[in-house]
C-alpha cells in the first residue's frame, strides 16, 4: 500500500494518531505541547472523525490536574481518552496516573518532553517530568524521530488497549515535537488493522454503569491494600511481549520494524552508548560514521522504558560489548545516577543472577547526563563519550556538552568534529520574528518534502524577547533520510534577513568553504561590501563566499508586503541554492504561497506572486573584493561600563555564547542580579518617538503609557545642564512647586521598540503643524548616536525627592522612577504599563510573586531582566514558582514577613533598654501609611542597628538580621488571568479569603497569551481563542463580582487606556488596605489581533461600551458608613460592536461563522447590560448602619 | 390603483426602491421592508478597497507576532477557510434571494477596472438582478483632466456592462462640466439606468483635536430639487431608465420624482430616521394623493413635468435661476 509523505513535525504527528484512534481529549495548553492540543480542537471543529467514522469530543479543562481528572472519568466512562502534556503538566497529572494504573486502565498520554523546574523555568527538553512520572505504573515508551512519534503513538494505542497497562508514550520537546521533517504517513486502515476492536469492547465493558453496577476507588485497610496491589503484577510482566507484539504486527502492516530496544552498530560493538530520545538518532549516525571508519561501536535505543524488560535488553545487547555508556537526559541530584544509568546497572547484575548473562567479558558501565533542557548534543559529543570508554580510568557520572569546572564531571570532546553526509543541503537563516522568515522556512521544507523525492527536516530557533526577535532556521535538504536532530553547525547556505544582525552575531562562523551567502540589504550590490562589518568582509574572503544581496525591504514595501519579506527571500533561496531547477521553484512557491494565504484572500496572493516574480530581478551578485577594508567593528553585547558579572556573564549569553560559559559562573541557587536590561541596548526600533518641549504640556501621559519604560521625565536645577551634550532638550518645568527648574522628557532610543503608544496617546498638538503632537516618531539611524548620549546625560540628573510629589497624579507620578524597564515583552504590550506603575509607587519595598506566564518570561527569563533598582539599591525582590501556585507562594512570603515582624517586634521590645526606649517607641509605633512616614522608618531601622553592632548576644545578631522588616512590605502577586480564572483560581480564592495583607494583579488578557492564545474562563462571550474555534459560547468569569462576594477584599477593576487617575487611585488604595486586594486590569495583547499602538484607544472603547465596567470595592469604606462600592465609569454609552469588532479576535467570527457571530454578539451585548445594571445596584445600595 | 413601474427592465409594484443602507445586511430587516411594500432592494455596496483593506487586514493581524517565540507560534487558531469581502456577499445576496420576492440590486462601489468586472460576473452568479456601480470618485490630482475622468467612467460601464447579462444601473455624482453629455456617454456605454445622484460624504473639522473627521448627514427633502431638474432635463432624451436618489422622504418627493420622469426612487435617510413601517404610511400617502387628483397609474404621472413636457422648458435653464433671485426682489 502506497502512503503518502508529508512533512510535519513531531506534536502534529502523535495528535494525528492519537485524535483518530480516540473518542475523549482533554486538553490544557502547556509549552511544548500545546500544538498537539490545538490541532486536536481545529480537527474536531471541522468534523474531522476518528478510525470508528465519529468526532472526538475535545475539552479544555482548567489545569493538566483537571485534565487528568476529566481523562480519569472519562476512561472509567468507559470511552477511548487521552491527553497531551509536558513538564509540570505532566507533574500535576502523576496524583491520577497512579489511579488510572492502578485500575489497569488503558489509555495512552502523549507527553513531549521538557525540563522541570527547578532552580529555573525551562521550556526545553529534558526527560525530568517522563523520569519523575516512572512511579506511576505507566509504560513508558520513548520515540526518538517524528516518524517514530507517528508509528508509536499507534504501537501504544494497540498495545495499552490489549495490556490494560496505561502508556506514556514521549518524545523530546521542540527538538523532536517542533522539528519538521519528512515522514509517511500512517493511513486510516493501518490503524484499524493494529486496533482489536475486541479489545475496544472490552475495555467499553469494563466501565462503570448502572446497568452492571461496581464499585472501585474504595479504601482500603492495612489486611488488604498490599495484596490487592500485586494484583497487577501479571499484567505488567505481559507488557513487554505485548508492546514487542504490537511492533511486529505493526512492521508487518506498514514495514518499519521496531523493537524495545534497538541495537545499531558494529556487530562486534566493544563501546555500546545506551539511551532514549532523539540524542539516540545523533548516536546512530555517528555510529554508522565511525563504524564505517572500523570502529566497533554500537547504540541501543531505548524504546520501552517501562515495564523494563531485562531479557529483551540483554538480548539486544552484542556479546562483545566491553564498555557501556548510558547516557540521562535529566539530572537527579542525590542518587547513584540516573535513572536509565541504574537500570542498565540492576538489568545486568540481575541477568547475571537469572543466567540470561551473555557477554565474553563483563562490560564496564558508566552513567552520564546530557542534552538538560535542550542543550545541544552533537556528533562531536558522541565522539567524546566513546573516546572516554578508552580511558583506563573511567570517568563515571560524567556530563557532556557543558564545561563543569566545579565539581570536573565533563568529558572533554572536539566541537570540530562532524559527521554530515556530502551531497545534503544545510541552509541557516538568520531572520527577524515578524518579517515571515520562518514561515518561509516550513514552506520551504513542504515544497521539497511533498514535492520532491528529497527528504527535508527544518528546525527553528527563537528568541526568548518577544519583541524584535532573532529567529534562527536550519534547513536540511538531501536524497537519503535525515537523522541529524542537532543545529547546523557547517553551512553551505547562510541567510541573514536583517542587516543589522550582521554587526551583532557572528553567522558567518557557520558557513563552509565555498558556501552561500545571502544578505537582505539596503544597499546596493556596488555599495554593500563597505557597510560590512571587518570581520564579515575577512570571512567572505577567506571562506570564498559566494555574496548575493536583495532590497527585500523596498520590494516587500512595493508590492504591498509591508515588513514581510518572506516569501520573497525564499525565492533568493531556491534561485541560488540550486535545490530545485529554478522554474520549477517558482511555480512551487507559488503553489504553497496560494495553499497558505489563498483562504486569506485573492488581493494576498498577488501580493505574494507580485513578490515572487520581483525577487529574482532585484537579487544580485556582489564582486567581492580581495581586501577587507572596513573599520565597521563587531557590536559588543553590553558595554564596557558594565559591572563585572554583567561584562563576564549575562554579555556573553546576550551574545549567544551562553553554551561556553562554566558552572562556576552560576549561583548554585539559582539567583542573578537585578537591572541587567538596561545593559542589552537591542536597538530593535526603526522609528523612535522624540520629545517637542514647544508643544508638550508636561502631563506626562507619554510616560505613563510608554510599555517599555523607555520615557523618562525630570524636573531638575538649571545649573545641572551645563555638562549637557548640544542636543539635549529642556524646557521650563510647569510646576508650581518646581519654579524656575527645568524640565526634559527624554527616551532611551536604543531601549525603546517603537510600539509609538506614547504617540498615539499623546493629548498635545501643535498649533502649526496639526499633525505634529509633543512626541512623534523619527527614524532612529540618524539619532540614534546622538540620542544614545542625551539618554547617558539624562541617567545623570537625580530624580525628585518623592515627598514632593502628589502621588495621586499622573503628571507627578512621570517623575518617579520606574523600576521595571525595558522589558521584553511585545512591543505595544498591555501589562507592562500597569507593572511599571506599580514599580514607582511601591518597588523599592516590593516582594514579587509571579505566576508562570508572558509577565514571568518578560520579567524574569535570561539574559537580562527588567526589575530595577533604584539609588539606594533598593528595588522589588521578584521569583517566580509555578504556574498553579502563585497566590499561595505570594502568600507565602507574606506569612513570612508577618513572622519575622512579629519576631522583630518582640526582640525590639526585649531589648528595648539597649535601644533606647523613645526609638523603641518610634519603630514600634510608626505610622508607615505614607512614604514619608516610610522613610522614616527607614532612618530609625538604620540607628537602631547601629547599636544593635554595638551589643553582644544571640537576641542582637537575630534583630541585626531582621530589623529591615520593621519597614513596611508590599507584597504583590501577579499573573495573567489563566492563572487567576482557571488553574490558580482555587488558590487565589484561598488567599483572598486569608485576610492576609496581599496584593493581586491580574493581568487580564482575556486568552492565554504566553502559550498563543488559547481560551480561558476571562475570554469573552463571542471571542474567537484556540479551544474555541466557533467563538466562546458562555460568557467571561465576573471574577471582580466574585471576590467582592467576601465583603473583606479590596477589588478594583481597571483599564489605564480609558481613565489613569483611576488605575492610580487603585493601585494605592490596594496598596494601603490592610487585607487582601485583588486589581484586575484590562490589558490588551497582541492576541486579539489588531495593532496595539491602539491598545489604549481600546481600552477606552472597551470601559465606553458598558464592557469593562471601572469598579472599586473598598471595604474601608463600610467603616466610615459608605457603600464601599464605586462605580467609575458611566453606563453604556456605544453599542458593544463599536468596540469588538475592532479587534480580529471578535470580528474573524463573522468571516468564519456569521451567523453565530450575530448570535454571540447579541447575547454578549446583553452581558453588558446585565452586568452593569448588577453593579449599578449595587453600588447605589444604601449602607446599613446598623 | 396602479403604482407597477419598470425600472431596468424589472416590473416593480410601486416605484419606492430601498437604497443601499446598512439594513439591507440583515435579511430579516430587508424581509420587513418588503412586507412594508418596497418594490425592489439595492444591498448594502460592496467596496472594492473594503475588500483589500479587509483581506490585507486579516493578513496581518493573523500573522502578527507569530514564527517569532517558541511557546507562542500563532496567537490564533488555524481556520481553514474564511468568508472574504465578496465571498460573504455573494453568499448574502444568495440568502435575500432566497428570502424575499422583490427584485434584489447588488451594489458595486469602486474605481478600478480588474476587479469590477470580476465581482460583477460573480455577483451575476449569485443571483442578483441587476448591479448598480456606485462610482465614488474625487478627481483630487490637479493633473487630471475632464475628459480623462470621463473616459475613465464610460470604460468602465462598458467593461462591465459586455461582460454581464444583468441590467446595470449607474450612480454617479453630478459633478461634471457636460453632465448631459456625459449621462448620455454612460447611457450609450450600456447602462440600462442612471442614478441620480451619488452623495459625496464630506469632511468636517474637528476644532478641539485639530483633526478631519468623517461627516454623515441624513438627506433631506431639500435635496431633491437638484436630482428633480436633471431628471426632468434627461427625460425622453436617453433610452436608459432614471432613478433618483437623495431627498425622497415622502410620498411628495416621490411623485415629485416620478413627474420630473423617473422610473423608480430610492429611499434609505427616511427609513433611517423613521423606521421601516415609514415605507407603509408614504405608499399609502402617495395612493391618497393621485386618488384625490384621480390619477389612476403611475405612467399618467411620468414625466408630466419634465422639460420635454412642460409648456416653458426655460425653467430647467438659466431664465428659471433669473426667476428666483428675482423673487427676492
Amino acid at each position: 500500500m502506497s502512503r503518502p509523505f508529508v512533512t510535519i513535525d513531531g506534536n502534529e504527528a502523535a495528535a494525528y494518531t492519537a485524535f483518530r484512534t480516540n473518542e475523549v481529549i482533554a486538553i490544557y495548553p502547556i509549552t511544548p505541547s500545546s500544538p498537539m492540543g490545538e490541532h486536536a480542537d481545529a480537527w474536531a471543529v471541522q468534523d474531522l472523525k476518528n478510525v470508528w467514522g465519529t468526532v472526538p469530543q475535545v475539552t479544555e479543562m482548567q489545569a493538566e490536574g483537571g485534565a487528568a481528572g476529566a481523562v480519569h472519568g472519562a476512561l472509567q466512562g468507559g470511552a477511548l481518552t487521552t491527553t497531551f502534556t509536558a513538564s509540570q503538566g505532566l507533574l500535576l497529572m502523576i496524583p491520577n496516573m497512579f489511579k488510572i494504573a492502578g485500575e489497569l486502565t488503558s489509555t495512552v498520554f502523549h507527553v513531549s518532553a521538557r525540563s522541570v523546574a527547578t532552580h529555573a523555568l525551562s521550556i526545553f527538553c529534558d526527560h525530568s517530568d517522563v523520569m519523575a512520572a516512572r512511579s506511576t505504573g505507566f509504560a513508558i515508551l520513548a520515540s526518538n524521530s517524528i516518524q517514530e512519534v507517528m508509528d508509536f503513538a499507534l504501537i501504544a494505542q494497540a498495545a495499552t488497549l490489549e495490556a490494560r497497562v496505561p502508556f506514556i508514550h514521549f518524545f523530546d520537546g521542540f527538538r523532536t515535537s517542533h522539528e519538521v521533517s519528512k515522514v509517511e504517513q500512517l493511513s486510516e486502515d493501518d490503524m484499524r488493522a493494529m486496533i482489536d476492536n475486541e479489545l475496544i469492547r472490552a475495555h467499553r465493558q469494563r466501565s462503570l454503569s448502572p446497568d452492571r453496577p461496581v464499585i472501585r476507588g474504595t479504601a482500603q485497610n492495612p489486611d488488604v491494600f498490599f495484596q490487592a496491589r500485586e494484583t497487577v503484577n501479571p499484567y505488567y510482566v505481559a507488557c513487554p511481549d505485548i508492546v514487542q507484539k504490537a511492533m511486529d504486527k505493526f512492521s508487518k502492516i506498514v514495514g518499519r520494524h521496531y523493537h524495545l530496544f534497538d541495537y545499531t552498530g558494529a556487530p562486534e560493538a566493544e563501546k555500546v552508548i545506551i539511551l532514549m530520545g532523539s540524542g539516540a538518532d545523533t548516536v546512530q549516525e555517528t555510529v554508522a560514521y565511525l563504524q564505517a571508519k572500523g570502529e566497533k561501536v554500537g547504540v541501543l535505543k531505548v524504546h520501552l522504558y517501562r515495564p523494563f524488560s531485562v531479557k529483551h535488553f540483554i538480548d539486544s545487547l552484542p556479546e562483545s560489548v566491553k564498555h557501556i555508556a548510558v547516557l540521562d537526559r535529566t539530572k537527579e541530584p542525590g542518587s547513584m545516577g540516573e535513572p536509565l544509568y541504574q537500570d542498565v546497572i540492576t538489568a545486568l547484575v540481575e541477568a547475571k543472577m537469572q543466567g540470561l548473562f551473555k557477554f565474553k567479558i563483563d562490560p564496564t558501565v558508566t552513567g552520564g547526563r546530557y542534552g538538560l533542557s535542550s542543550k545541544e548534543f552533537t556528533p562531536a559529543m558522541v565522539k567524546g563519550v566513546f573516546d572516554s570508554m578508552n580511558q583506563t580510568k573511567l570517568k563515571n557520572h560524567f556530563t557532556i556538552g557543558i564545561n563543569d569546572d566545579v565539581t570536573k564531571t565533563s568529558l572533554e570532546y572536539n566541537p570540530e568534529f562532524v559527521v554530515e553526509p556530502e551531497g545534503r543541503t544545510r541552509a541557516v537563516f538568520f531572520g527577524l520574528g515578524s518579517d515571515g522568515t520562518v514561515s518561509a522556512n516550513k514552506n520551504s521544507i513542504k515544497i521539497i518534502g511533498e514535492e520532491t523525492k528529497n527528504y527535508a527536516q527544518g528546525y527553528f530557533v527563537y528568541d526568548s524577547k518577544k519583541a524584535g526577535s532573532l529567529t534562527v532556521s536550519h534547513l536540511r535538504f538531501g536524497p537519503e533520510p535525515i537523522q541529524s536532530p542537532y543545529l547546523i553547525s557547517k553551512a553551505n547556505f547562510v541567510a541573514c534577513h536583517q542587516f543589522s544582525f550582521l554587526e551583532k552575531y557572528e553567522m558567518l562562523k557557520l558557513a563552509e568553504e565555498g558556501a552561500t551567502f545571502l544578505l537582505n540589504s539596503i544597499f546596493s550590490a556596488e555599495t554593500v561590501w563597505d557597510h560590512l562589518p571587518r570581520k564579515v568582509q575577512q570571512q567572505i574572503i577567506d571562506k570564498k563566499l559566494k555574496f548575493f544581496v536583495i532590497d527585500a525591504y523596498k520590494l516587500a514595501d512595493e508590492v504591498g508586503l509591508g515588513v514581510r519579506i518572506n516569501t520573497i527571500m525564499q525565492t533568493c533561496f531556491f534561485a541560488i541554492s540550486n535545490v530545485l531547477p529554478k522554474a520549477q521553484a517558482i511555480d512551487l512557491i507559488k503553489k504553497f504561497t496560494e495553499k497558505a494565504y489563498g483562504k486569506r484572500g485573492e488581493s494576498i496572493i498577488k501580493m505574494n506572486f507580485k513578490a515572487i516574480d520581483e525577487a529574482l530581478n532585484h537579487l544580485i551578485e556582489v564582486q567581492v573584493p580581495k581586501q577587507a577594508s572596513s573599520n565597521i567593528k563587531m557590536r559588543k553585547a553590553v558595554p564596557d561600563e558594565a559591572p563585572e558579572y554583567i561584562r563576564n556573564v549575562t554579555g556573553e549569553i546576550v551574545a549567544g555564547r551562553g553554551d561556553d560559559l562554566p558552572v562556576s559562573a552560576f549561583a548554585p541557587d539559582g539567583s542573578f542580579p537585578t537591572a541587567t536590561t538596561q545593559w542589552e541596548k537591542r536597538n530593535v526600533a526603526l522609528q523612535v518617538p522624540v520629545w517637542d518641549p514647544e508643544v508638550c504640556i508636561q502631563c506626562g501621559k507619554c510616560v505613563f503609557v510608554c510599555p517599555h519604560a523607555v520615557i523618562r521625565s525630570k524636573v531638575y536645577d538649571s545649573e545641572s545642564l551645563k555638562n549637557a551634550p548640544d542636543t539635549f532638550k529642556s524646557t521650563d518645568a510647569k510646576w508650581k512647586q518646581y519654579a524656575g527648574k527645568k524640565y526634559t522628557i527624554q527616551i532611551s532610543a536604543e531601549d525603546c521598540t517603537g510600539c509609538g503608544v506614547c504617540v498615539s496617546n499623546c493629548p498635545a498638538r501643535s498649533k502649526d503643524e496639526p499633525d505634529k503632537k509633543a512626541i512623534n516618531m523619527n527614524d532612529l539611524d540618524p539619532i540614534r548616536e546622538r540620542e544614545r548620549q542625551n539618554w547617558k546625560f539624562f541617567q545623570t540628573l537625580p530624580y525628585v525627592d518623592r515627598k514632593e510629589l502628589k502621588l495621586n497624579l499622573v503628571k507627578d507620578i512621570q517623575l518617579l522612577q520606574p523600576l521595571f524597564e525595558f522589558s521584553g515583552a511585545c512591543a505595544g504590550c498591555g501589562e507592562t504599563a500597569y507593572i511599571k506603575l506599580m514599580t514607582q509607587l511601591f518597588g523599592d519595598r516590593a516582594l514579587i510573586a509571579n505566576a508562570t506566564g508572558c509577565s514571568s518570561i518578560y520579567g524574569g527569563n535570561l539574559p537580562t531582566t527588567p526589575y530595577a533598582q533604584n539609588p539606594s539599591g533598593r528595588g522589588p525582590s521578584w521569583s517566580n514558582s509555578l504556574f498553579e501556585d502563585n497566590a499561595e507562594f505570594g502568600m507565602g512570603m507574606r506569612l513570612a514577613l508577618d513572622k519575622q515582624l512579629e519576631y522583630s517586634k518582640e526582640l525590639v521590645k526585649k531589648l528595648s533598654k539597649d535601644i533606647g526606649k523613645d526609638l523603641v517607641n518610634d519603630i514600634l509605633n510608626a505610622d508607615q501609611t505614607t512614604d514619608d512616614g516610610i522613610e522614616d522608618q527607614r532612618t530609625r531601622i538604620k540607628t537602631m542597628k547601629k547599636k544593635l553592632q554595638a551589643l553582644k548576644g544571640n537576641d542582637a545578631r537575630e534583630l541585626i538580621s531582621l530589623a529591615d522588616v520593621l519597614v513596611k512590605k508590599s507584597v504583590w502577586i501577579i499573573g495573567g488571568d489563566g492563572w487567576a480564572y482557571d488553574i490558580g483560581y482555587g488558590g487565589l480564592d484561598h488567599v483572598i479569603a486569608s485576610g492576609r495583607n496581599v496584593n493581586i494583579l491580574v493581568l487580564d488578557t482575556e486568552v492565554y497569551s504566553n502559550t498563543g492564545g488559547q481560551a480561558s474562563k476571562a475570554t469573552p462571550r463571542g471571542a474567537t481563542a484556540k479551544f474555541a474555534m466557533g467563538g466562546k459560547p458562555v460568557p467571561k468569569k465576573d471574577l471582580a463580582m466574585m471576590a467582592i462576594t467576601y465583603g473583606n477584599v479590596y477589588v478594583a477593576r481597571v483599564a489605564l487606556g480609558a481613565s489613569d487617575v483611576q488605575t492610580v487611585k487603585a493601585f494605592r488604595e490596594a496598596e494601603a488596605y490592610n487585607g487582601p486586594s485583588l486589581i484586575l486590569a484590562y490589558c490588551h495583547c497582541i492576541a486579539h489581533g489588531y495593532d496595539l499602538i491602539k491598545g489604549l484607544e481600546q481600552q477606552k472603547l472597551a470601559v465606553k461600551s458598558g464592557y469593562w465596567p471601572l469598579v472599586r470595592y473598598n471595604p474601608d469604606l463600610l467603616k466610615e458608613g459608605k457603600n464601599p462600592l464605586t462605580l467609575d465609569s458611566k453606563a453604556p454609552e456605544i453599542p458593544l460592536k463599536d468596540y469588538v469588532y475592532n479587534e480580529t479576535r471578535y470580528s474573524m467570527l463573522t468571516k468564519t461563522r456569521p451567523e453565530a457571530a450575530e448570535k454571540l454578539l447579541k447575547e454578549a451585548q446583553k452581558d453588558v447590560y446585565q452586568r452593569w445594571k448588577a453593579y449599578a445596584h449595587l453600588a447605589e445600595m444604601p449602607v446599613d448602619q446598623e | 390603483m396602479m403604482l407597477q413601474t419598470r425600472y431596468l427592465g424589472l416590473n416593480l409594484n410601486n416605484p419606492l426602491v430601498i437604497a443601499s443602507l446598512p439594513l439591507a445586511k440583515d435579511i430579516s430587516s430587508i424581509r420587513h421592508m418588503e412586507d412594508a411594500g418596497a418594490a425592489a432592494v439595492v444591498l448594502h455596496s460592496l467596496f472594492e478597497e473594503q475588500i483589500l483593506i479587509e483581506e490585507k487586514q486579516l493578513n496581518e493581524n493573523l500573522l502578527r507576532g507569530t514564527e517569532s517565540f517558541a511557546e507562542a507560534l500563532s496567537y490564533f487558531p488555524d481556520i481553514s477557510s474564511f468568508q472574504l469581502g465578496p465571498t460573504a456577499y455573494l453568499e448574502h445576496i444568495k440568502e435575500v434571494k432566497r428570502a424575499v420576492e422583490i427584485p434584489v440590486i447588488a451594489s458595486l462601489n469602486g474605481i478600478s477596472t480588474g476587479g469590477w468586472i470580476e465581482y460583477a460576473k460573480k455577483i451575476e452568479a449569485a443571483g442578483a438582478d441587476a448591479l448598480e456601480l456606485n462610482i465614488y470618485f474625487i478627481p483630487t490630482n490637479p493633473a487630471v483632466m475632464g475628459d480623462q475622468v470621463e473616459q475613465l467612467y464610460t470604460v468602465l460601464v462598458k467593461d462591465v456592462t459586455s461582460s454581464i447579462k444583468i441590467p446595470v444601473a449607474v450612480k454617479l455624482s453630478p459633478f461634471f462640466s457636460a453632465a448631459a453629455n456625459m449621462l448620455k456617454r454612460i447611457d450609450q456605454a450600456g447602462a440600462k439606468g442612471l442614478v441620480l445622484f451619488n452623495r459625496f460624504y464630506q469632511p468636517d473639522f474637528d476644532l478641539d483635536n485639530l483633526n478631519v473627521v468623517p461627516n454623515l448627514h441624513l438627506s433631506h427633502s431639500g435635496e431633491l430639487t437638484l436630482r428633480l431638474r436633471w431628471a426632468a432635463i434627461l427625460y425622453g432624451q436617453l433610452d436608459c431608465d432614471l432613478a433618483i436618489t437623495g431627498g425622497i422622504h415622502t410620498a411628495e418627493d416621490v411623485i415629485k420624482s416620478i413627474m420630473a420622469g423617473a422610473n423608480a426612487t430610492m429611499m434609505a435617510s427616511a427609513i433611517l430616521k423613521h423606521g421601516i413601517s415609514h415605507i407603509q404610511s408614504v405608499l399609502s400617502d402617495m395612493k391618497e394623493w393621485m386618488k384625490k387628483r384621480d390619477y389612476n397609474s403611475i405612467e399618467d404621472i411620468r414625466g408630466l413635468l419634465s422639460m420635454k413636457n412642460i409648456a416653458e422648458p426655460t425653467a430647467y435653464v438659466r431664465s428659471n435661476y433669473m426667476k428666483v433671485l428675482g423673487s427676492y426682489l
